[in-house]
C-alpha cells in the first residue's frame, strides 16, 4: 500500500523519470503539476501549444525529437486544449519503420481521434499493413488502435486480416483480434455476423487470457440471443468450475482469488443463460453453491463475485438452497460497514425481492438506514429499490420521501428520472384521486419543467373525466379540490410552465363550476397569470382560452358579465400579439362576448373535454370530392414510395438520389439492432431486466391463473414487445414454484415463529431460521437505539396499513374497482394489484403477533398488546387474535408486514386465485406452526412482551402511529 | 462496459484520459468537469460509486490522485473498484507509461487481460525493442559522428 502510494504521488507530480524525454518537457510536465490555477495551466498550455506548432511545421525534425513532440501534443489535448494542429502528425508517424515510433504514432492517433474523424481514413491502410506484420508487436498496436478507429464502413477493409489473427500463434495476438473484432460486432453487428463463430472456437483456445476475452463478446452476442447458446451451458459451467477450482495459472489470481474477472464474466453469461430455462439452470446449481461456501467476504473482489452470483441467482430459475445463500450473503453486505458494501447489498436486495418478497423484511432498518444516509449514492439506490417495492399501501409514504428528498437535488438528469418515477407510482398505485392530484401539483411544482408534457395532459384529462367508476359527486369533488389547490398555488411565483398550463385549463374548465368562486375572481386570476408570464405563449394561450371558456359558461347560465378592465387590457394586447395562435384566440373572445345564449352552447358546450373525438385517418368524408376531382381530370394521387420510385428512373442526380436512399436503407438495417440492445440497457438500469422476470408460483395455477397472469405485465410490458422475452415469460409462467418460494406465507411474517412454522410446513431453507433468530435477538439488542421516528418509518414502508381482512372481505371489490381505476389512470400500467391483493391472506397468524413486534415496540410494556392492537384496528381487523384459532385470525390479522409479500407480480399470482390451495397452504402453515410451537400464540405472545421489555423503550404515542398506518 | 477512464488529481487536474466511447473535445472538458466535481467532493467513507447521467462512476483514491472509471449501471461496481486496483496494482509494479499499460488491460472498454504477468510481459517486451532501438540509433549516431570527425 505505501508503494501505491508512493506510485500515486509521483503519478501525481507527473514525473516521468527515465524515459528518456528532453528536459523541456519534463519541465513543461513539472510546471503544469505545479501550476496554482486553471488559467495558469492554461497559460502554460497555450504557450507550450504556440511552442509545438513552430517546431512541427519545420520540416527538419528529427524523427525521435519528434516522438517527443507529439507526446506533449497528447499532454496538451489530454488537458483540454485543441491540438488539431498535430493529428496530420500524428498520422504521419504510424507510417513510421521503427516500432517504438509507430507505436507512439498509434497511441497519439488513438488518442486524437475517433472513427468519425476524417483523418481516419488515412490511417485504415496503415492498420491494414500493419495488421500483416511479421512483428507481433505491430500487429498488436495496430489491433489496438483498430479497435479505436474502425467504424463501420472501415470494418470490411481490415476484417479479412483480423479474422486471420484469430488464428496467430502468439496468444497476444490472438486475444487482441478477439477484442477488434467484438468491437467491430458493437459497431456494426450484421458486418460480422457470419464470424461470430470464431468466439466460439476461441472459448476453446488454450491460453486462458485469450478465453477470459472471448467471453466479452460472446456475452454480448448471447444478452442479443440467449437461445442460440444454449448449448455452451455445459462448457461455460465447466470452464466456472475449473476457475473456480483453481486450475488456471496462479498469475490470473488476484489477491488470492482464482482469476475473478474471468468468474464474473462467466457468472453474467450464466445468468442471461439460465434466466427462464430450468433445464439450463440445473447445470449451474452445483458450481454456484460451491462460489458461494468458498465465497470470501473479506476482500473486495470475493464480495464482487458473491454480488454477481447473486445477481446471477436471482437471474437463471429459482433454487430454495440458493436463494437461501443469497440472502445470507445479501444480509451480511447489508450489514457491513462499507458503503460500498451497503450499496451492492440494497442493489441485491432489489434483485431478490423480485422472487422472494418477504427477503427484505429481515432487512428493513438497514434500507432506512441507507435511506438516511448522508452518502447521497446509496440513498439513491435506496430510492431504487424503494420504487421496486412500491405498492397501493406503501405508495404514499415513498412517493413523499421521493418528493422531499427531489426537491433537493440539482442534478437535473436525475431529477427528471426521480420525478418521473414519482409520476409513475403515483399513476399506478395512487390511494385516492385527491393525493393524486397533490401529489402531481408538488411535482409540477418542482421539476414541472422536468417532466414529460405527456404527463401533464394526462393529469388534465384524470381531473377531466374523474376516475371513471365514481359517482359524479365524487368527480366534482375532486375538480372543487384542484381548483382550490390551484387557486392557492397560482400566485406563487417561478412556477414551470407546463405546470401553469394545468392550472389555466383546469381553473377556465371548473373554476366556476361549483360556484364557489365568481367568474370575474377566477378571470381575475388568469388575467394575472397571463400578466406574469408576459413570454411564455403557451401559458398565455392556456389563459385566453380558460377566460374564453369561463365567459361561455357563464353566458350559457344566461348570467351577465362585465368586462374587467385587465382583462380588456390583455384581449386587446393579444389580439395585436405577433403570434397568429394568440391573436386568434382573443378574436375568439371577442366574437363570442358579441353572441347570443344558444349560439354560445352550442359553440361551447360545457365539460366538451371529456367528448371523445374520433379521427377520420382514411379522411373519407373527402371521397366524393375527390371523385369528382378525378371526374373532373384531376391527376389520380400516387403514394409517396412510388412516386420516388418514378422519378428516380428519371436523371442521373435521381438515380444518385435512389443510391442515397438505397444507402440510407442499408444504413437502417445495420441500426435495427441497437434500439433492441439500448432497450435491454436501459431495462436493465431500470432493474427489470428479463431475466427478473419472476416466475409464476404453481405450475397447477397456471391454467387456473391464466387470464389473471396475462394481466400482469407491468413492468415487463416493455419485455413484451420483444418476441424471445415474450416467449420467455410464456416459459416461466410453466415453471412451479420452487418448494422455497412456497414458504411465502410464512415469512410474510417477520416473527422467528412464523418462520420456523413456515419453512418447517415446506422442509425446506429451515436451516437458516436459527440464524434469523439469532440476528432478529441482537436487533432487538439494539432495539434501544433505534429511535422511534425511524421505526415508524420502516413500519410504513415494509408494514402493510390495510388490514389483511379488510382486503380479502374487499377483495373482489377492490379488485374490480383498482382494476378500473388503474386502466383509467394509465393506459400502459397494468394493473397487479388486483391480483396481488388476494395473496395475503395466505400469511399466517403468527404473523400479527410479530408484527406487531415492530410497531407495537414503542408501546408500554405494561398494556396488553393484543387488546390494545384490537383497538387500534377497529372494527376491520377486531376480533380473533388472542382467541388463538390460528385460521380465522389469519383471515382477519392485520398484516403490517405483508407489503413486500405483495410487491412483485410473483407473489401476484402465485395462485391464491384457487382459494383451496390457499387455504390448505394456510392450514398447512398454521398447524405445524401450532405443531412446532404449541400454544404458538400464547407463546409468540409472551416473547413479543419480553422483548419489549428487554429491547425498546416505550415512547408513547404508537396509537398515532397505528393510525396512521391503518387508517 | 467502460466508457472512460479518469485521472485527475485532488485539485482536479486531469492526469490521464482515455476515451472508449467517442466524446468530442468540448463534451470531454464538460465531462471532465463535471465528474471532478461530483467526485472530489465525496467524503472519505462514503461509496466508491456516483451515479452520473444514468452511468455510474466508479472512482477510487490513491494517494492524491482519483481513479475514475464510467460503466453502464448494469454493471458490477465492485468488479470496476478491482479493475482500477488491478491496473494500479501493474502500474505498482512497472511504473512508465501508463497508457500503454491501459492499452493492455482494455480494449475497447473491456477488460482484456486480468493476468498482471502477462501485461507486464508485454509492456517490458515493447520496452525493451525500444531501448535496443534506442541503442542502435545512439551506436550510429556514434558512428555517423566519428566518420564525420
Amino acid at each position: 500500500m505505501e508503494q501505491l502510494r508512493t506510485i500515486g504521488r509521483e503519478l501525481a507530480m507527473g514525473s516521468q523519470g527515465g524515459w528518456g524525454q528532453s528536459k523541456e518537457f519534463l519541465d513543461l510536465v513539472k510546471s503544469i503539476g505545479e501550476a496554482r490555477s486553471k488559467a495558469e495551466e492554461d497559460r502554460i498550455i497555450a504557450r507550450e501549444l504556440e511552442h509545438l506548432k513552430r517546431r512541427l511545421a519545420d520540416p527538419d525534425v528529427p524523427r525521435r525529437k519528434m516522438k517527443e513532440l507529439l507526446l506533449r501534443l497528447v499532454y496538451a489535448e489530454m488537458l483540454g486544449h485543441d491540438a488539431s494542429f498535430g493529428h496530420i502528425h500524428a498520422v504521419k508517424m504510424t507510417h513510421d519503420e521503427s516500432l517504438p515510433l509507430k507505436r507512439t504514432g498509434y497511441l497519439a492517433v488513438a488518442l486524437f481521434l475517433d472513427e468519425r474523424h476524417d483523418l481516419v481514413i488515412l490511417v485504415v491502410n496503415t492498420i491494414q499493413k500493419d495488421l500483416r506484420s511479421d512483428n507481433y508487436l505491430v500487429v498488436c498496436a495496430a489491433l489496438t488502435a483498430a479497435c479505436r478507429l474502425i467504424g463501420e464502413e472501415a470494418i470490411p477493409a481490415v476484417l479479412p486480416q483480423v479474422v486471420e489473427l484469430l488464428a496467430h500463434p502468439k496468444e497476444a495476438v490472438r486475444k487482441k483480434a478477439v477484442m477488434a473484432l467484438h468491437r467491430f460486432y458493437q459497431r456494426s453487428p450484421s458486418s460480422v455476423s457470419h464470424l461470430v463463430s470464431n468466439f466460439r472456437k476461441r472459448l476453446c483456445d488454450n491460453d486462458p487470457g485469450v478465453m477470459g476475452a472471448t467471453l466479452c463478446p460472446l456475452y454480448d452476442l448471447i444478452l442479443e440471443e440467449p437461445n442460440a447458446y444454449k448449448d455452451l451451458v455445459v462448457s461455460f459451467v465447466n470452464i466456472l468450475k475449473q476457475v473456480a477450482e483453481r486450475r488456471l495459472p496462479t498469475s490470473y489470481d488476484y489477491h488470492q482469488m482464482p482469476a475473478p474477472f474471468i468468474q464474473i464474466k462467466l457468472l453474467k453469461i450464466l445468468a442471461v443463460l439460465g434466466s427462464g430455462d430450468k433445464q439450463a439452470s440445473g447445470h449451474m446449481y452445483t458450481v454456484l453453491g460451491d462460489i458461494f461456501r468458498k465465497g470470501d467476504t473479506a476482500s473486495n473482489i470475493g464480495n464482487a463475485i458473491l454480488y454477481e452470483c447473486i445477481c446471477c441467482i436471482s437471474s437463471i430459475f429459482p433454487n430454495p438452497k440458493m436463494l437461501e445463500a443469497a440472502a445470507e450473503t445479501t444480509s451480511k453486505f447489508l450489514k457491513s460497514d462499507s458503503h460500498n458494501l451497503k450499496y451492492m447489498g440494497i442493489d441485491a436486495l432489489g434483485r431478490l425481492i423480485k422472487i422472494n418478497p418477504d427477503i427484505a423484511e429481515e432487512h428493513q432498518l438497514a434500507v432506512i438506514d441507507c435511506l438516511e444516509d448522508p452518502d447521497d449514492t446509496l440513498k439513491r439506490k435506496t430510492f431504487e429499490l424503494l420504487y421496486k417495492m412500491t405498492k397501493s399501501t406503501n405508495v404514499e409514504v415513498i412517493v413523499d420521501r421521493m418528493i422531499e428528498y427531489m426537491i433537493n437535488i440539482t442534478d437535473h438528469h436525475y431529477k427528471t428520472e426521480i420525478a418521473s418515477r414519482c409520476v409513475e407510482l403515483a399513476e399506478q398505485f395512487a390511494p385516492s384521486n385527491q393525493w393524486f392530484i397533490q401529489t402531481m401539483n408538488k411535482v409540477f411544482e418542482h421539476a414541472g419543467d422536468l417532466v414529460n408534457i405527456r404527463v401533464a395532459h394526462n393529469l388534465m384529462r384524470l381531473i377531466a373525466e374523474g376516475f371513471g367508476e365514481e359517482d359524479e359527486g365524487a368527480d366534482s369533488q375532486l375538480r372543487s379540490s384542484a381548483v382550490d389547490s390551484y387557486l392557492r398555488i397560482v400566485g406563487e411565483p417561478k412556477l414551470p410552465s407546463s405546470f401553469l398550463q394545468i392550472i389555466c385549463w383546469v381553473l377556465g374548465e371548473y373554476g366556476t363550476a361549483d360556484g364557489k368562486y365568481s367568474a370575474s375572481y377566477i378571470i381575475g386570476k388568469l388575467c394575472d397569470v397571463a400578466e406574469a408570464h408576459l413570454t411564455d405563449d403557451t401559458v398565455k394561450a392556456y389563459a385566453i382560452s380558460g377566460i374564453l371558456k369561463i365567459f361561455a359558461f357563464e353566458i350559457a347560465l344566461g348570467r351577465k358579465i362585465d368586462m374587467l378592465p385587465e382583462c380588456q387590457t390583455l384581449v386587446d394586447e393579444l389580439s395585436a400579439s405577433h403570434s397568429t395562435d394568440l391573436q386568434q384566440r382573443a378574436y375568439e373572445l371577442q366574437a363570442l362576448l358579441g353572441l347570443d345564449k344558444r349560439a354560445v352552447e352550442s359553440a361551447m358546450p360545457a365539460d366538451a373535454s371529456c367528448e371523445d373525438i374520433e379521427v377520420d385517418r382514411n379522411l373519407s368524408f373527402l371521397n366524393s370530392y375527390v371523385q369528382q376531382a378525378l371526374e373532373n381530370g384531376a391527376a389520380p394521387y400516387i403514394p409517396e414510395s412510388e412516386r420516388s420510385g418514378v422519378i428516380s428512373v428519371g436523371s442521373y442526380k435521381s438515380q444518385e438520389q435512389q443510391e442515397t436512399s438505397a444507402h440510407t436503407l442499408r444504413f437502417e438495417a445495420y441500426e435495427m439492432p441497437k434500439p433492441s440492445l439500448a432497450l435491454a440497457t436501459s431495462q436493465v438500469s431500470m432493474s427489470t431486466p428479463p431475466t427478473d422476470l419472476v416466475p409464476v408460483p404453481d405450475p397447477g395455477y397456471y391454467k387456473e391463473d391464466h387470464q389473471t397472469s396475462r394481466s400482469q405485465p407491468s413492468g415487463d410490458a416493455i419485455s413484451g414487445e420483444f418476441g424471445v422475452k415474450l416467449r420467455l415469460d410464456g416459459v416461466q409462467k410453466k415453471w412451479g414454484r420452487p418448494t422455497y418460494s412456497s414458504s411465502t406465507p410464512s415469512s410474510s411474517a417477520s416473527s422467528q415463529q412464523a418462520t420456523n412454522g413456515g419453512s418447517y410446513s415446506d422442509g425446506g431453507g429451515s436451516t437458516s431460521s436459527q440464524a434469523r433468530e439469532s440476528s432478529y435477538g441482537s436487533k432487538r439488542q439494539q432495539g434501544t437505539e433505534i429511535s422511534a421516528e425511524k421505526q415508524r418509518l420502516a413500519a410504513s414502508l415494509f408494514g402493510s396499513a390495510a388490514a389483511k381482512a379488510d382486503r380479502k372481505a374487499q377483495a373482489s371489490r377492490k379488485a374490480s374497482k383498482e382494476n378500473a381505476s388503474a386502466e383509467k389512470a394509465t393506459a400502459s400500467s397494468a394493473a397487479p394489484q388486483p391480483v396481488k391483493e388476494q395473496v395475503i391472506p395466505e400469511a399466517p397468524p403468527p404473523d400479527l403477533l410479530d408484527l406487531g413486534d415492530e410497531p407495537v415496540s414503542s408501546s408500554p410494556p405494561s398494556a396488553d398488546p393484543f387488546s390494545q392492537l384490537e383497538g387500534l384496528l377497529g372494527p376491520a381487523s377486531a376480533t380473533p387474535v388472542v382467541s388463538g384459532a390460528p385460521a380465522t385470525s389469519t383471515s382477519k390479522a392485520p398484516d403490517l408486514m405483508s407489503i413486500f409479500s405483495d410487491d412483485v407480480p410473483t407473489g401476484a399470482t402465485s395462485g391464491s386465485t384457487d382459494p383451496t390451495l390457499g387455504d390448505v397452504n394456510l392450514i398447512k402453515g398454521a398447524t405445524t406452526a401450532a405443531a412446532k410451537k404449541g400454544p404458538s400464540l400464547q407463546d409468540a405472545l409472551q416473547k413479543d412482551a419480553t422483548a419489549r421489555q428487554v429491547g425498546v423503550t416505550p415512547t408513547g404515542n404508537n396509537p398515532n402511529l397505528f393510525k396512521d398506518l391503518l387508517g | 462496459m467502460i466508457h472512460f477512464v479518469l485521472l485527475i488529481s485532488r485539485q482536479g487536474k486531469v492526469r490521464l484520459t482515455k476515451w472508449y466511447t467517442p466524446y468530442p473535445q468540448k463534451q470531454r472538458s464538460k465531462v471532465i468537469k463535471e465528474i471532478s466535481s461530483l467526485v472530489l467532493t465525496r467524503g472519505p467513507k462514503l461509496c466508491n460509486f456516483v451515479e452520473w447521467q444514468g452511468y455510474r462512476v466508479v472512482y477510487k483514491r490513491y494517494a492524491s490522485l482519483y481513479f475514475c472509471m464510467c460503466i453502464d449501471p448494469a454493471d458490477n461496481e465492485l468488479e470496476t473498484l478491482q479493475i482500477i486496483h488491478h491496473y494500479v496494482e501493474i502500474l505498482d509494479r512497472y511504473f512508465g507509461n501508463a497508457y500503454f499499460i491501459l492499452d493492455e488491460i482494455l480494449i475497447a472498454g473491456e477488460l482484456q487481460e486480468s493476468n498482471k504477468k502477462a501485461v507486464l510481459r508485454l509492456v517490458t517486451t515493447q520496452d525493451a525493442l525500444v531501448e535496443a532501438a534506442k541503442e542502435a540509433a545512439s551506436s550510429l549516431s556514434n558512428i555517423i559522428a566519428q566518420a564525420t570527425k
